[in-house]
């Protein structure tokens, strides 16, 4: 039962700002997720006009992966890639790295749709996925 | 050789210092993002850095459309940031992504958040279908800046255009927006702000009516 999850912010021009993976890695998928995770940003946008929630459950399936979406107020797509896992943890999930993001973003030194390398908010992230994935 | 190696000692003692600021660089992400009890900036102290900003921005550009234009980029950036904030502090998080409701919510929440009022009219163009215009009596941002007469067509209103050009563009209704000064009686400082939305989102809205 080895869970992981690979988990991805992309900016509005479709270029990943952050990646990263949680949970034990098997050496193959790497390149495979970000193929999955950038197929998926298609139903995203098509999900994006009809449905004024942030939330986007489960927007893609493939193969045992399913890939769900949250976008932000300002059209940056949180994705995350995970093989079965409960709506309200992704969610809860989700909203954290939200405020995790704005927090970044309030930094006037900080680019937006640049790539984010802080060290701390690569910490924080891992600190959540501990706390609400990998239980 | 010697003028390398100098340089790059420097370089290595900026990069231990990056390293040793980076250690405190926690403190953002631990900051509340709730509303403060004093969210408030006195108008004074926002006026004198306004002003600054003019006078530095005056220096650096040849002509008025330059002028409007660095504002509107300074704008562009408090506009990506204001925008997120005041929708996560909203009740319930959502995204807006029509035009009209876009424009109410500009009108409406963004304005208290950054003004403390609402703004005064909303108004869509008779002419042409893809204008609309956001009015202010009187913004206190313009308020202590006065504009010479050789330089009239020049409106400082242009920093809040740059505002509410980034929200339009976060909300996927991009549009091209420009502030004129259009005084009325009693009211010399009265903006407009006209957004002019491109034609795909034009379209878009169309089609999603048309589905409905």
């Amino acid at each position: 039962m080895s869970a992981t999850y690979y988990f991805a912010i992309v900016g509005t021009n479709d270029s990943p700002l952050y990646e990263a993976e949680f949970g034990i890695q098997r050496d193959e998928n790497k390149y495979l997720n970000q193929f999955i995770v950038h197929a998926a940003l298609d139903l995203v946008d098509d999900a994006q006009f009809t449905n004024n929630a942030c939330f986007l459950k489960t927007v893609d399936r493939y193969n045992d992966w399913n890939v769900s979406a949250y976008v932000t107020p300002s059209n940056i797509r949180l994705m995350l890639l995970f093989e079965s896992k409960a709506d309200e943890v992704v969610r809860a999930f989700f909203m954290e790295c939200h405020e995790l993001y704005l927090k970044t973003l309030m930094n006037p030194f900080y680019e937006p749709n640049t790539p984010i390398q802080s060290l701390a908010f690569d910490s924080k992230v891992h600190a959540l996925a501990k706390k609400h994935l990998l239980l | 050789m010697s003028l390398s190696s100098s340089s790059s000692a420097q370089v290595q003692s900026l990069l231990r210092l990056d390293t040793r600021a980076s250690k405190r660089s926690n403190t953002l992400l631990e900051q509340s993002v709730a509303r403060p009890r004093r969210d408030k900036v006195s108008l004074s102290a926002f006026a004198f850095i306004f002003g600054e900003i003019i006078r530095y921005s005056q220096n650096r550009v040849l002509g008025i459309q330059d002028l409007e234009s660095k504002l509107n980029d300074l704008g562009k950036r408090v506009g990506v940031r204001v925008f997120e904030l005041t929708m996560w502090r909203e009740k319930t998080v959502h995204r807006e992504s029509r035009v009209l409701q876009t424009l109410v919510f500009i009108n409406t929440v963004v304005w208290r958040a950054l003004f403390d009022k609402q703004a005064d009219s909303l108004e869509r163009s008779t002419e042409s279908e893809d204008e609309y215009m956001i009015t202010d009596n009187e913004p206190a941002v313009l308020k202590y800046i006065s504009v010479p007469k050789e330089m009239s067509s020049f409106s400082p209103g242009a920093f809040i255009s740059g505002i509410v050009e980034a929200i339009a563009e976060c909300c996927l209704c991009p549009a091209r927006v420009t502030s004129h000064v259009v005084p009325a009686d009693g009211l010399p400082l009265r903006t407009v702000i006209l957004l002019k939305f491109d034609k795909e989102v034009m379209e878009r809205e169309k089609r999603l009516e048309a589905g409905k």
